[in-house]
């Protein structure tokens, strides 16, 4: 018990001080048995306070959260995290990320257990936001988070970290869920350019094995390419892993064929493969995503017609892209309008519609604001796209590697010389 | 070249006459495709050797329909053999009769006997002939024998040993005209073996001939080279093949091709794969030759006419094609494609066009409709049907077609069924273009930028664990 009482002293007399250093080596050296008595540390916590001695109150957190929790304990901790999450110190925190981290993650392991995933968002959202050095920074807890989200369907508060551009990774792994998650919340909401986006992050990392997260990752992507583009192309890009290149379409076959049948463009032949792989589909969850491409095949032959056609009937429209009725023709029109997914009028007197060419003159304030700001964006883009190169040119391990090439392919040169040159 | 010259000469004077004065006059003796019913027995008059068998054999298969061309067709065949040394196909075309044509047109078995030993014999003699040349080591007789071989396997049927005999000659060749020979004989053979990769192998290996060659080699290599691509679908390729070839031609290689054939080849691949400058410049010219008020009306569109005399001589074999090529620079587009229809049923008994005349149809009737659509702000579907001789639906789906396909700029009223052109607005489409590759770089470049940092971090944990 004094030990435990000395340590609390030490916290609170340091913290105080403001000699956060020292109080981190006095922590490290505690002796593990004073961590391993979880159960006698919690009523400790009481006397600290979170926002002050964030440092010492993270060690004790974390040393009663390491063991085995029964479900009501786990309850009870719920709670005093999340306080100390939204109240802890930044710099106290950053000196001990591992602790911090592994806390957060025991933390949605709890809220996972009690089946509250809500409960998890904010708090994780905040311990994000904390915990990484940029919002480049890609830390493990986004993934926890994005899973969170996604189980608490709070797509809204997904999508506020996805807005960030990632190209710091700790962990790949931490990547490929990061992305695969963060693709099914922009899918829920319909959001598919961003979604394309990240799945095809996933699929063209590099990767020595194949792993189920890009397997996984690759069938939403083709569906999304469907509903997006319309199209799916089923070579990879050259840079993608050629593990990936050689294997990932051998995984997925059914959605491979369904991409083929879409390419046809005829809607039977599409709904009878959907049709014949009904159950694999379903199994991968993937059922809704094939009924919104099937629907996506109305819009696109809709959307063919305004390339040809100036008017056109109602009834025609219905015969052209197998609508049952011209009343279904004009919902799917109606619809297609309203998303500014094309642009037409409807004449209901005579059953016509009138396609129109996009009315975007290109001429607006808004619109050269917008192309400025992609200018900027392209510049800022290409002046880190500099740093980095030039960072990488003057990397050591970088150099080494090169060198080392370098080196034997200039022995082998020199082999070939005939002997007496080689003085 | 006299003796041809004399017979075909005012037969083609005679053709003038008669389109000049009634244009579409009755064809007459003009033997080769027409509106009306082949005439088998000009037909194969136009050929020689064992490309008329073949022609005829091809012709029967084709018209099982009708009766009494397919058993013409076989009879002349039967008769033609009779003339030569195959017996197995003598046989083929005995079984194919089948006894229909009475005991005349029956198997007869001591002349295939006497045929065969002959040939036993021939074969031996041509054996020990060139043993003996062979020991004696001399080059010409040698090239001689195998020549011989070559011809013997040839006139037997056995194309594939004469093809190996004619291509054995080429190391006992001595001069340029050996070779040239030699690759005539192997492009004859290729040709009734329908191997045609061999045949463009053996043109060019003609034309490389260090001496020149005479105009009628010439124009016998640009036949077979114009055959090899079109086999090989290179449309474009084939009709400038076919408009090379020299009037020379004449009837020399109608083992092969008659020139009636080049005029019909070249003219359909021309009006397939040409555009309007191309067909203007290789073919119209000629045209204006005939029919001098045409010709002042082209020399006044166009200052330099290439004049294409060649294909000249040969279009006037085939008064229909050249009509037709009229008919489509004048933009008669309905009486072009009667012509086409009606030409139709006898190029498809064409051994070598009748695969290809889909796709070359298709084609035209594609050209056509771009072609009439090209210079109009806005267009009447009701008068383009009539022009067309279709109707508005018809027309709807296959200018939806090429509207689709990007080959047609316009867009369809379907309500007062009229067609609008669509001039593209550079401006907005450059604008479009812009931002999104400006995205499309955006995105780019940050995937890129994350893939090299994860390449990084692997790297530098492999650099870590190591030391």
């Amino acid at each position: 018990m004094d030990a435990v009482q000395a340590l609390v002293a030490n916290i609170q007399g340091l913290s105080s001080a403001g000699d956060i250093s020292h109080l981190h080596v006095v922590l490290k050296q505690a002796p593990d048995s004073l961590y391993a008595e979880s159960t006698r540390l919690l009523p400790v916590l009481d006397q600290l306070d979170p926002s002050k001695h964030s440092l010492g109150y993270l060690y004790i957190l974390e040393a009663c959260t390491s063991g085995s929790i029964s479900k009501e304990q786990g309850s009870a901790l719920v709670l005093p995290i999340a306080t100390f999450i939204n109240s802890c110190d930044t710099e106290q925190i950053r000196l001990a990320p591992d602790k911090f981290l592994s806390v957060c993650k025991r933390f949605k392991d709890q809220v996972m257990v009690l089946e509250e995933p809500l409960r998890g968002v904010a708090p994780m959202l905040t311990a994000i936001r904390k915990i990484q050095t940029s919002s480049e920074h890609l830390t493990s807890l986004h993934p926890e988070f994005l899973l969170l989200c996604l189980l608490s369907k709070c797509y809204k508060a997904g999508l506020s970290i996805l807005g960030d551009d990632i190209f710091e990774v700790d962990q790949p792994r931490d990547l490929f869920l990061y992305c695969y998650y963060g693709g099914m919340i922009c899918i829920g909401q319909k959001r598919f350019q961003k979604a394309l986006e990240l799945l095809h992050n996933v699929v063209t990392a590099p990767m020595t094995v194949i792993n189920a997260i890009a397997v996984e990752a690759y069938k939403k992507y083709i569906l999304a390419s469907l509903i997006h583009h319309g199209q799916f192309s089923t070579s990879l890009p050259k840079y993608a892993s050629s593990v990936a290149q050689r294997n990932l379409k051998n995984f997925c076959q059914p959605y491979i064929e369904l991409a083929n049948s879409y390419s046809t463009g005829k809607i039977e032949e599409l709904e009878t493969c959907v049709q014949k792989y009904k159950e694999k589909f379903e199994n991968d969850n993937n059922l809704g995503l094939v009924k919104q491409v099937i629907s996506s095949m109305y819009k696109r032959n809709i959307q063919r017609l305004t390339q040809t056609y100036l008017t056109l009937s109602l009834q025609d429209i219905a015969n052209s892209v197998q609508l049952n009725s011209a009343k279904e023709a004009e919902m799917h029109v109606l619809q297609m309008i309203q998303d500014g997914e094309i642009f037409a009028t409807i004449n209901q007197k005579d059953g016509m519609v009138r396609f129109l060419e996009d009315p975007e003159q290109y001429k607006t304030c808004q619109m050269i604001e917008h192309i400025d700001s992609s200018i900027q964006r392209i510049m800022a883009l290409s002046r880190k796209l500099t740093a980095m190169d030039e960072n990488i040119s003057s990397d050591a391990l970088f150099l080494g590697k090169v060198g080392r090439e370098r080196q034997r392919f200039d022995f082998d040169d020199f082999d070939t010389v005939p002997q007496k040159f080689n003085i | 070249m006299e003796g041809d010259d004399e017979t075909s000469g005012p037969m083609i004077d005679d053709e003038i006459y008669a389109n000049g004065v009634g244009g579409d006059d009755e064809k007459r003796s003009r033997p080769i495709i027409s509106s009306e019913q082949l005439d088998v027995e000009a037909y194969a008059s136009l050929y020689s050797g064992r490309t008329k068998i073949m022609r005829l054999i091809f012709i029967a298969n084709k018209s099982k329909s009708n009766q009494a061309m397919e058993l013409e067709a076989l009879r002349m065949a039967y008769d033609e053999i009779k003339k030569g040394e195959n017996t197995q196909l003598f046989r083929d075309v005995v079984q194919m009769i089948g006894g229909r044509l009475g005991p005349d047109y029956a198997m007869d078995l001591a002349w295939c006997e006497m045929v065969d030993r002959r040939a036993d014999q021939k074969k031996e003699k041509l054996e020990n002939e060139l043993n003996a040349y062979r020991t004696n080591l001399i080059k010409e007789s040698i090239r001689m024998g195998y020549n011989d071989f070559g011809d013997f396997y040839y006139a037997h049927g056995q194309l594939g040993d004469a093809f190996k005999n004619y291509v054995r000659t080429r190391d006992y060749c001595t001069t340029a005209k050996h070779i040239v020979h030699m690759c005539m004989s192997s492009i004859l053979v290729s040709i009734e073996m329908s191997q045609f990769a061999h045949v463009s192998s053996y043109v060019s290996k003609a034309e490389q001939s260090p001496e020149a060659l005479d105009p009628v080699t010439v124009a016998k290599l640009r036949c077979a080279a114009g055959l090899a691509h079109l086999e090989a679908k290179k449309y474009k390729l084939a009709a400038r093949k076919f408009l090379e070839t020299g009037h020379e031609l004449g009837n020399h290689y109608n083992e092969v091709i008659a020139p009636q054939d080049v005029a019909t080849y070249g003219g359909l691949c021309a009006l397939a794969s040409f555009d309007r400058m191309e067909l203007k410049a290789y073919i119209l010219s000629f045209l204006g030759l005939f029919f001098p008020l045409l010709f002042l009306m082209i020399s006044c569109l166009e200052n330099k006419v290439i004049d294409n005399l060649n294909f000249r001589n040969f279009l006037e074999l085939v008064p229909e094609v050249r009509e037709l090529i009229n008919d489509f620079y004048s933009s008669h587009y309905a009486s072009c494609l009667d012509y086409l229809g009606n030409l139709k049923a006898n190029l498809l008994l064409d051994i070598h066009l009748h695969d290809h005349l889909e796709t070359l149809y298709g084609q035209i009737r594609h050209k056509a409709l771009i072609q009439y659509t090209h210079p109009f702000v806005s267009v009447d579907l009701h008068m383009m049907a009539s022009a067309f001789k279709t109707d508005v639906s018809g027309l709807e789906k296959e200018l939806e077609a090429l509207i689709t396909d990007n080959q047609v700029q316009a867009r369809i009223d379907s309500h007062n069924k009229i067609l609008y052109a669509r001039h593209a607005d550079q401006r907005n489409a450059t604008f479009q273009r812009v931002l999104q590759t400006g995205d499309e770089f955006d995105r780019d470049v940050k995937s890129m930028l994350l893939r090299v940092n994860l390449i990084k971090h692997e790297y530098n944990l492999k650099g870590s664990r190591k030391s």
